[in-house]
């Protein structure tokens, strides 16, 4: 009866932001709110001497300032659920530790990175807050700060934490088969280091919290630029010692979240707190320099990676020793390095694996879930070690990929790990030749040099694979209302994916309800009780089936209610566009309209015993995750002279399951992609050798903009899975995982001959010449004036 | 609050046609003045300082930035925000339109300094080549679509007003 999914139904989400009527968090202001600023470390690590906040204090509209040691006995340090996780099966496969790691809301003795919250101004405006930060004095006594995160490994290092004996904060090895043998026996061995470096996710809204508290039931109301309000309720319930019931949290319109707004920070504890400690509702709103500084970062990782292969180019093992830089806080354990250990092999079929990582805790911001979260680290260095293999062995890169695969025939196929959530690591479904193979069309038998115009032309290719559509669960509940309209809740909310969209899809093909009349509710804790939230490219997977799963429960009681008003049996009736029908066609028809005004308590012949509302609730748990792939390649044209990177092609074969809506689902991959790409060639966050961040405005930090798109040709090899119902896998993060790793390979295809080697991103035109002047070919003004080269 | 009353400085300025009088402090922010006085807040503010372009509002029919100019440097100006782009309960404004049908936008909070910018190029350049026209949408910032169905929109706008004015 599927009507809808499969279609690009244009978005319901569009018209209320089209008009300026979104609601995001900033727009939020309720009676009597007041505004705070924090006073944020100006050093990367410091002893804390003293807090002067009197002036501050009596400083115009100033409502209240409070330091670290103000709130030392009112909020213990935060601690994550998720950083105690780490299943059995992880231990027992590659002896996983991982220290829990307490981050003070507002630390009282230490600084530990730039832009930690040190204190806090609430007053009438955020005008008067900042005017009041000026007048605190900040006396700190500077200490040693450890930035890299394999210099914090070192004996000796400076300790981010005193009462650790050492900054490591994670550590596993995973080994399978036999891994010195093939090593020994191998034809070709090649050996890389390869670094992915910091970026920000710069969502385009930053970070917000306003919190009020109900006058009436003392209800604590928080509403929040948050992916995971249930998490957010849910911590702030144990934080405050609250009952969950008393508190509600919201997500409003959020303005992108990417990852970092899955997390829980400082100021989502501090602000709530402040709104029950000052008697007014507190507002905050992150401004861009804060965000640079003090929302989490994404990446930094440096893998010492060696490949294995025969005389054909078959793998015969991957050693890769990692060190993962977690920032000043290890918050959300496994997450990240974990994913990394998971997603490094991909789509091949390595008989010998031996992968080792390191996670230092360094004095820089924390480091948590952007965009691939763990993935494109992986695959950066193994698509870069792939890429350096072929050159090795002689024969074309996307051959060697070919030689390599795992066979559709294979399916499903155990890695032999074990993924995150403790279950057998299986991919589930995919055809990564196929994936190859189109990606190869769409980028080979071009007349690329004419289009170079004097420039160096590289081709580089990444393959992947990502695990979508984690547990544990995601909820839905859908309620039958007046004028037979369908409310369909769920605790995944969207920061742009679509959700009101996509949900009414599967509602609307699951019940029989015509589109128009789904409305979906997500990120609010008050319209559903349990919720996770939208992370990790899962709300299609989790939330979709919970909203399938449910509307399935739902259709069978307005059949049920309809019987026994029409006095058929159930199941000689179905319901369609909304309206209740007998299958044999014989019958009167019953509008779900007419059947919700049957029910209603204000209808003197309400029958007896029929029931109170329609109303259907489903938990959706996944199991294992599903695995999405893809294959990207990236034509580039590269100038020697001036070091420029263009990229005259960027090609992206992907498998995203069954698409429920083509053109969403079209457009999160182009999002992504454009992110990888802003990773692969302008964005990156740097801190100097003191940990004080160096690129903390959009002057320093490049965003791709229009005029960096390239030409991105999208094709499907969509494997629906046999997982869940729906067939669905998750995409939000796929396009972003691919481009540095394909871009970089394209780049130093195009510089073969100049010997050089790309071992990080991005790949600025400073960047470039360096590799060119490193390389020792000619490659200066001189070899790019007047020939143009297509590399093979 | 008397006591932190600093000089306050009158301005006058025409909001979507509404004229709105009010003092101000001298650092007020134009986009703060629209948010918060004018109660307008589909105007947003995502960096302040002038590089995202989300706060794109048209003074005296030109793009600006309304977090780099102060709410007293636009005394006497005419604004336009994307409130004013259609009424409420009209249909939507031809380059409003074009973005929806295009998909030119997922999480929405970069799409008024879109609009706005749009607005902007395709009234002073009705038919602007590939190179305006991204030259022009190159100024503002967004993170979710990867722009190609926000140029998309520019190019499906520029049909929809051609073939209005054609009318």
């Amino acid at each position: 009866m599927s009507e809808l999914i499969g279609r690009s139904v244009p978005r319901v989400e569009d018209e209320r932001l089209l008009r300026g009527e979104g609601a995001y968090v900033d727009d939020l202001h309720p009676s009597g709110c007041s505004e705070a600023a924090f006073l944020r470390s100006p050093q990367a690590h410091a002893r804390i001497v003293s807090i002067d906040v009197e002036e501050a204090r009596s400083a115009p509209g100033v409502i209240a300032v409070l330091t670290g040691a103000d709130l030392a006995g009112e909020l213990e340090p935060m601690v994550f659920q998720i950083a105690r996780v780490v299943p059995e099966t992880v231990r027992a496969s590659t002896g996983a530790v991982s220290r829990v790691h307490p981050m003070p809301a507002i630390p009282a003795d230490r600084a530990t990175y730039v832009g930690q919250p040190l204190a806090v101004v609430v007053a009438e405006s955020r005008y008067l807050a900042e005017d009041a930060l000026e007048l605190i004095e900040l006396e700190l006594e500077p200490l040693p700060a450890v930035v890299d995160p394999e210099a914090a490994l070192e004996p000796g290092a400076p300790l981010v934490e005193p009462e650790w004996e050492d900054n490591l904060a994670l550590e596993y090895r995973y080994r399978r088969g036999d891994v010195d043998a093939a090593f020994e026996q191998a034809a070709v061995v090649v050996e890389e280091v390869f670094h992915s470096h910091r970026h920000v996710a710069s969502p385009i809204e930053t970070r917000g919290v306003v919190a009020t508290v109900d006058p009436l039931d003392g209800t604590l109301a928080v509403s929040a630029s948050t992916q995971t309000p249930h998490q957010l309720r849910d911590f702030l319930a144990g934080a405050l010692r609250r009952a969950p019931e008393t508190l509600r949290v919201r997500a409003p319109d959020v303005g992108g979240g990417f990852g970092p707004k899955g997390a829980i920070y400082p100021e989502d504890l501090v602000i709530p707190y402040l709104a029950t400690r000052v008697g007014r509702p507190v507002k905050w709103i992150e401004d861009r320099s804060e965000h640079f500084a003090a929302t989490t970062h994404g990446r930094e990782q440096v893998h010492r990676i060696a490949l294995a292969a025969d005389a054909d180019g078959r793998i015969l093992a991957v050693r890769d020793s990692i060190v993962h830089n977690c920032g000043a806080y290890h918050t959300l354990g496994l997450v990240v390095p974990y994913n990394t250990l998971t997603h490094l092999i991909g789509p091949y079929d390595v008989p010998a694996v031996d992968v080792r990582l390191r996670a230092a805790i360094t004095n820089t911001g924390v480091v948590a879930p952007y965009r691939g979260a763990g993935r494109p680290e992986a695959v950066f260095a193994m698509e870069r070690a792939v890429t350096r293999l072929a050159r090795a062995v002689g024969i074309d890169a996307a051959e060697l990929r070919a030689r390599n695969l795992i066979a559709p025939e294979a399916m499903p196929y155990a890695t032999g790990m074990i993924y995150r959530d403790g279950t057998e690591q299986v991919y589930d479904s995919g055809d990564y030749p196929k994936l190859l193979a189109r990606a190869r069309a769409l980028v080979e038998e071009e007349p690329w040099a004419e289009r170079a115009a004097g420039r160096r032309v590289g081709v580089g290719y990444a393959a992947y694979v990502e695990g979508t559509g984690v547990g544990p669960f995601e909820s839905a509940a859908l309620t039958v209302l007046g004028g037979g309209r369908v409310r369909v809740a769920t605790g995944a909310s969207s920061q742009g994916q679509s959700h009101r969209t996509t949900l009414a899809q599967i509602a609307a093909d699951a019940l029989g309800v015509p589109f128009e009349r789904i409305e979906v509710v997500g990120g609010d804790t008050a319209a559903i009780a349990a919720g996770f939230g939208t992370i990790a490219s899962r709300s299609l997977v989790v939330a979709g089936n919970a909203v399938a799963k449910a509307a399935a429960e739902l259709r069978a009681a307005v059949l049920d209610a309809a019987g026994s008003l029409l006095g058929a049996p159930p199941e000689s009736l179905t319901l369609a566009d909304g309206t209740i029908r007998p299958l044999d066609g014989d019958g009167p028809e019953l509008p779900l309209a007419d059947l919700a005004g049957a029910l209603s308590p204000f209808n003197p012949r309400r029958p007896a015993g029929a029931p109170t509302e329609l109303h259907a609730k489903a938990i959706f748990n996944p199991g294992p995750v599903t695995y999405a792939a893809g294959v990207h390649a990236a034509v580039v044209a590269v100038d020697p002279a001036t070091g420029a990177v263009e990229i005259l092609r960027y090609a992206v074969s992907h498998d995203c399951g069954r698409p429920v809506n083509p053109a969403i689902a079209e457009g999160q991959v182009l999002g992504g992609v454009m992110q990888g790409i802003g990773g692969a060639l302008y964005e990156e966050l740097v801190y100097d050798p003191d940990g004080q961040l160096r690129t903390g405005s959009f002057m320093d930090y490049l965003l791709p903009t229009a005029g960096e798109m390239p030409e991105i040709r999208l094709v499907h090899v969509d494997c629906p899975t046999p997982l869940n119902p729906l067939g669905v896998k998750g995409l939000g993060e796929g396009g972003a995982i691919g481009p540095p790793a394909a871009i970089a390979n394209a780049v130093e295809d195009a510089l073969a001959d100049l010997g050089v080697v790309v071992r990080a991103c991005p790949l600025t035109p400073d960047r470039v010449r360096a590799l060119i002047r490193a390389g020792g070919g000619d490659g200066g003004a001189t070899a790019g004036a007047g020939a143009t080269e297509v590399a093979a | 609050m008397s006591e932190h009353a600093v000089q306050q400085v009158p301005i006058r300025v025409t909001v979507n046609g509404r004229e709105l009088a009010a003092e101000v402090e001298p650092r007020l922010l134009l986009s703060d003045f629209i948010r918060h006085h004018a109660g307008l807040t589909g105007t947003h503010v995502g960096c302040e300082h002038g590089v995202c372009g989300a706060c794109t509002v048209l003074v005296d029919g030109a793009p600006q930035r309304s977090c780099l100019v102060f709410a007293a440097q636009a005394d006497g100006a005419e604004i336009r925000t994307v409130e004013g782009l259609a009424e409420p309960g009209a249909p939507l404004h031809p380059v409003q339109q074009a973005f929806h049908e295009e998909h030119g936008m997922q999480c929405g909070f970069c799409t008024s300094g879109f609009l706005m910018t749009t607005v902007a190029l395709l009234e002073e350049t009705p038919h602007p080549s590939d190179e305006q026209l991204v030259d022009a949408l190159s100024g503002n910032l967004c993170r979710c679509t990867g722009y190609r169905n926000i140029v998309a929109a520019a190019r499906s706008a520029e049909r929809k007003l051609a073939e209005a004015g054609d009318e």
